[in-house]
């Protein structure tokens, strides 16, 4: 690893978008051209930020008093509620229970009692049905629901049951429960899996920090996940803006295990599954499949963690790590939270340095803005950013009309034509975009947005006309076939990836 | 601590430091220094007609956004009428009457690009729908130039000799001359050998430096050249234009210049005269009206190229380049109709991508 040394101290200076830009874009060019990292075509390069967290080692927060659990933190079906109000409960004794195949439990994040069980606000918007648990602080807050067992000696089967029981779901944001990741659909054979320790959102430092202090738990995690889908590989990808967390990890593997780590090129986003396998394998997900497709499964580094961490003591997930940082906060830093502990207990116990604009749930790019500090820290939440009233990122530039520089196509990771598709959906030419265009490939990352000179919110434009699809195709589809089962999931439908 | 409620708007919430004004802004940065030396190579006249035209732009701009109901101040201070007046300016005759620039300006703000639905709707770049239709409607004072006369040197006309010159009625006739490729074109017309015609008026030199007759900002090559590699530096524009541009040009000089070195003129009198550098980083690379692909670019730079050529060495004009971008702005929409950039998850056919299930792996 001597080669990589340098290379490495480069990598952590601070890029804080201030000092020689020559020097820096030199430098990072360099770096690009002779290190042979794997990429794919196309992304942006934000600033980082990394520096504000990457070396700050993962701390425990506090209980907040009150910890909000919604039943559908992640894709597919909500999560049927065992408890009743009063009912007293210890931490990691399961709240709800999955419904279904797709879906997962919930488990209780602390000792307390259930104060309610109502509506709770979303970053997504609409309220959504949540338990409310009241923490007992004077509890010892012990985990007393486990069971010690040897995962050596369960079958691929009892793994996948035993991550659905865990409430596990893809904790890099997209959310999707992991265990039905595992059972591809007939006819299809998983070769590799994928462990994404990309992190290409700017601020976020989580999985880096999970890669370097986690690094027992994540690998017998990978072996779980090789073992569950009959792989017979796995490779971790990492971004080359964290080689201390490559070097580290190829030092602690063990030499007979088919794992195998790879730095891929820091390009946002590099962490979409979908970008991750064209790096990594040369392949490119088929429209409207899945990576099952091309033999492979992907899995974010802190739910492997997770995995490799709950499933010998047959525990639930109850917590999770975050990054809390950004221009608005006092002391960054990464956490480990219970899932549920509003936004707003995180940000009193980090302290802000005034007032904030915005509040964002995940990374700048793909995260969402809360309209509400009670919105509760969920299961793929990876970080909290807080920025300033009137920082520059938040877009208060005057719109001009689109001048057609074709800056969006040399950004979309998937080739479309972002211009093309925002002046459709100016004209209201829905269909067209969907049809013609491709939207339906679009996955939101943003770097249309990012790059426009002309500032035009053109990912956006394709959340409302995606949104507006999907109500006409589902109106559609109602008044033809009346359906027995109205919370029918399509998996198809969420093109949303992990990152 | 008060934390108050966030305005919750949509992501993403970065975005890169780069805007409408500051691309116009650099664009013009890097016109700046071929544009001095046209002022301090022709002298005060340069300099009045460079700021009329751009007044005239402004103003024209102002008035239509007035009309079309638009916040005036916002698009005005997108700098890109100041833009299309300067370049409009830098492909005048320097010492022509202000109402050339002035009426060209209203023609390439109000004809050319507020008729069509203003900033990024137009179809054909403004300055140089504005030059042709100059020299079709006025082709004496298009073609009217004049040999250099720097700044303060002894023939140099004074501040108010200019005056008369720029705003007066009877315009001038002192300095007429023609430009390299005027003369050149006009010489081999009557028969002349390039040997006999070139020595007199070309030399690689004053070629590249631009101490000749020709259009206010045009010709200094090195400094365009300068200028354009600044642009692609800042990412403002990508070398595929330009390059395609001059590369198609050269490529054809050399190949005809091979053939009959008697009648066509080599690759580097191609490149270093007329408006060729100009066109290619200025002109050709207007966000607007060419492709968005790069593939689009490289043809629609590749048919410049190709017209320019043509219309230098058969046309009836000495020079082509404004032609050739008007004709291939019309090519645009077409190009960019047909190249499309292969979709993630599609093969070019644009079904679903297949790999053979024992497929090596592919990039």
């Amino acid at each position: 690893m001597k080669d990589q040394s340098a290379v490495l101290d480069s990598n952590l200076a601070p890029r804080d978008g201030k000092g020689s830009e020559l020097m820096k874009r030199m430098q990072k060019g360099l770096v690009r051209l002779f290190n042979g990292h794997k990429t794919f075509d196309h992304g942006i390069y934000p600033i980082e930020h990394k520096e504000l967290t990457a070396h700050k080692p993962i701390r425990r927060m506090p209980f907040a008093d009150e910890l909000v659990i919604p039943l559908q933190q992640h894709k597919g079906r909500p999560a049927i509620p065992l408890v009743k109000v009063g009912q007293e409960v210890v931490r990691g004794e399961p709240i709800a229970v999955a419904d279904h195949f797709v879906s997962v439990p919930m488990h209780a994040p602390a000792t307390g009692v259930i104060r309610a069980i109502g509506l709770a606000p979303t970053a997504e918007g609409p309220k959504t049905q949540a338990i409310y648990l009241k923490v007992y602080h004077a509890a010892s807050q012990e985990v007393l629901y486990d069971l010690e067992r040897d995962p050596e000696r369960m079958t691929g089967q009892e793994i996948i049951e035993a991550v659905q029981d865990a409430g596990l779901v893809g904790l890099g944001g997209g959310a999707f429960p992991s265990h039905v990741k595992m059972k591809p659909a007939a006819g299809h054979v998983i070769e590799t899996v994928l462990v994404n320790g990309c992190e290409c959102e700017p601020y976020l430092t989580c999985d880096h920090r999970i890669m370097l202090e986690q690094t027992d738990a994540l690998v017998r995690g990978i072996m779980m996940a090789i073992k569950a889908t009959r792989a017979e590989r796995a490779i971790i990808g990492v971004e080359d803006n964290k080689l201390d967390a490559v070097a580290h990890l190829r030092a602690r593997l063990p030499k007979d295990l088919p794992i195998s780590v790879e730095a891929v090129q820091s390009k946002y986003p590099q962490g979409a599954e979908k970008m991750l396998i064209k790096a990594l394998l040369g392949r490119e997900v088929p429209v409207g499949g899945l990576p099952a497709d091309v033999g492979v499964a992907v899995f974010n580094v802190g739910t492997l963690a997770q995995m490799g961490d709950l499933l010998p003591k047959t525990r639930g997930l109850i917590e999770r790590v975050v990054t809390v940082s950004g221009p608005a906060v006092k002391n960054p830093g990464n956490f480990l939270v219970p899932i549920g502990t509003p936004v707003r207990f995180l940000l009193e116990q980090v302290g802000l340095k005034g007032p904030v604009g915005e509040v964002i749930l995940g990374g700048p790019m793909m995260g969402m803005a809360v309209s509400s500090l009670d919105v509760p820290v969920t299961k793929p939440v990876s970080g909290v950013v807080a920025l300033e009233p009137e920082h520059p990122d938040l877009g208060q530039r005057q719109v001009y009309p689109c001048i057609k520089c074709g800056e969006c196509l040399n950004a979309c990771p998937i080739s479309l034509n972002p211009s093309m598709l925002g002046e459709l959906a100016v004209a209201r030419e829905y269909e067209s975009m969907a049809g013609e265009y491709n939207l339906d490939q679009c996955f939101e990352c943003g770097c249309c947005a990012y790059v426009c000179p002309s500032n035009i919110p053109l990912t956006q434009y394709f959340r409302i006309a995606k949104s507006i699809n999907r109500d006409a195709a589902a109106r559609h589809y109602d008044a033809r076939h009346p359906d027995p089962h109205p919370h029918h999931y399509d998996r198809h439908k969420d093109n949303k990836t992990h990152h | 601590m008060s934390i108050e409620t966030p305005a919750a708007k949509a992501g993403p919430f970065a975005h890169e430091p780069v805007s409408i004004p500051r691309t116009m802004g650099l664009v013009m940065l890097a016109l700046l220094p071929a544009t001095l030396f046209g002022i301090v190579q022709f002298g005060w006249p340069a300099l009045y007609l460079f700021v009329a035209t751009i007044l005239a732009a402004i103003l024209a701009e102002a008035a239509s956004l007035r009309v079309a109901g638009k916040p005036v101040r916002p698009y005005l201070m997108d700098g890109s009428a100041i833009l299309t007046g300067w370049l409009l300016a830098m492909t005048l005759p320097p010492w022509a009457p202000w109402w050339i620039g002035a009426v060209g300006s209203l023609l390439a703000i109000v004809v050319a690009k507020q008729v069509f639905g203003g900033i990024g709707q137009n179809l054909f770049n403004p300055a140089m729908v504005a030059r042709v239709a100059l020299l079709i409607t006025f082709p004496l004072e298009m073609t009217s130039f004049t040999v250099p006369t720097p700044l303060f040197s002894a023939h140099a006309p004074g501040l108010l000799e200019s005056l008369a010159i720029t705003f007066g009625v009877q315009g001038f006739d002192a300095f007429s001359g023609a430009t390299v490729l005027g003369h050149v074109r006009t010489e081999l017309g009557q028969g002349h050998a390039l040997s006999a015609i070139l020595p007199e008026v070309f030399g690689s030199v004053s070629g590249a430096v631009g101490t000749v007759a020709g259009s206010m900002g045009e010709t200094s090559a090195l400094l365009l050249l300068g200028g354009g590699i600044f642009l692609i530096y800042k990412r403002i524009i990508s070398w595929h234009i330009p390059v395609t541009m001059m590369g198609t040009i050269a490529v054809l000089a050399t190949v005809m210049h091979l053939v009959d070195p008697e009648h066509y003129t080599g690759p580097y009198y191609h490149l270093v005269s007329g408006a060729t550098l100009l066109g290619a980083f200025f002109i050709a690379t207007d966000l607007v009206t060419s492709p968005v692909t790069r593939l689009g670019q490289i043809i629609f730079a590749a048919g410049c190229g190709l017209l320019v050529y043509v219309i230098r060495t058969w046309a009836g004009y000495p020079e082509g380049v404004a032609f050739a971008v008007l004709l291939m702005n019309a090519c645009t929409p077409l190009i960019d109709h047909y190249v499309k950039p292969r979709v993630y998850g599609r093969d070019r056919r644009g079904q679903p991508i297949e790999y053979a299930d024992d497929a090596e792996v592919q990039s």
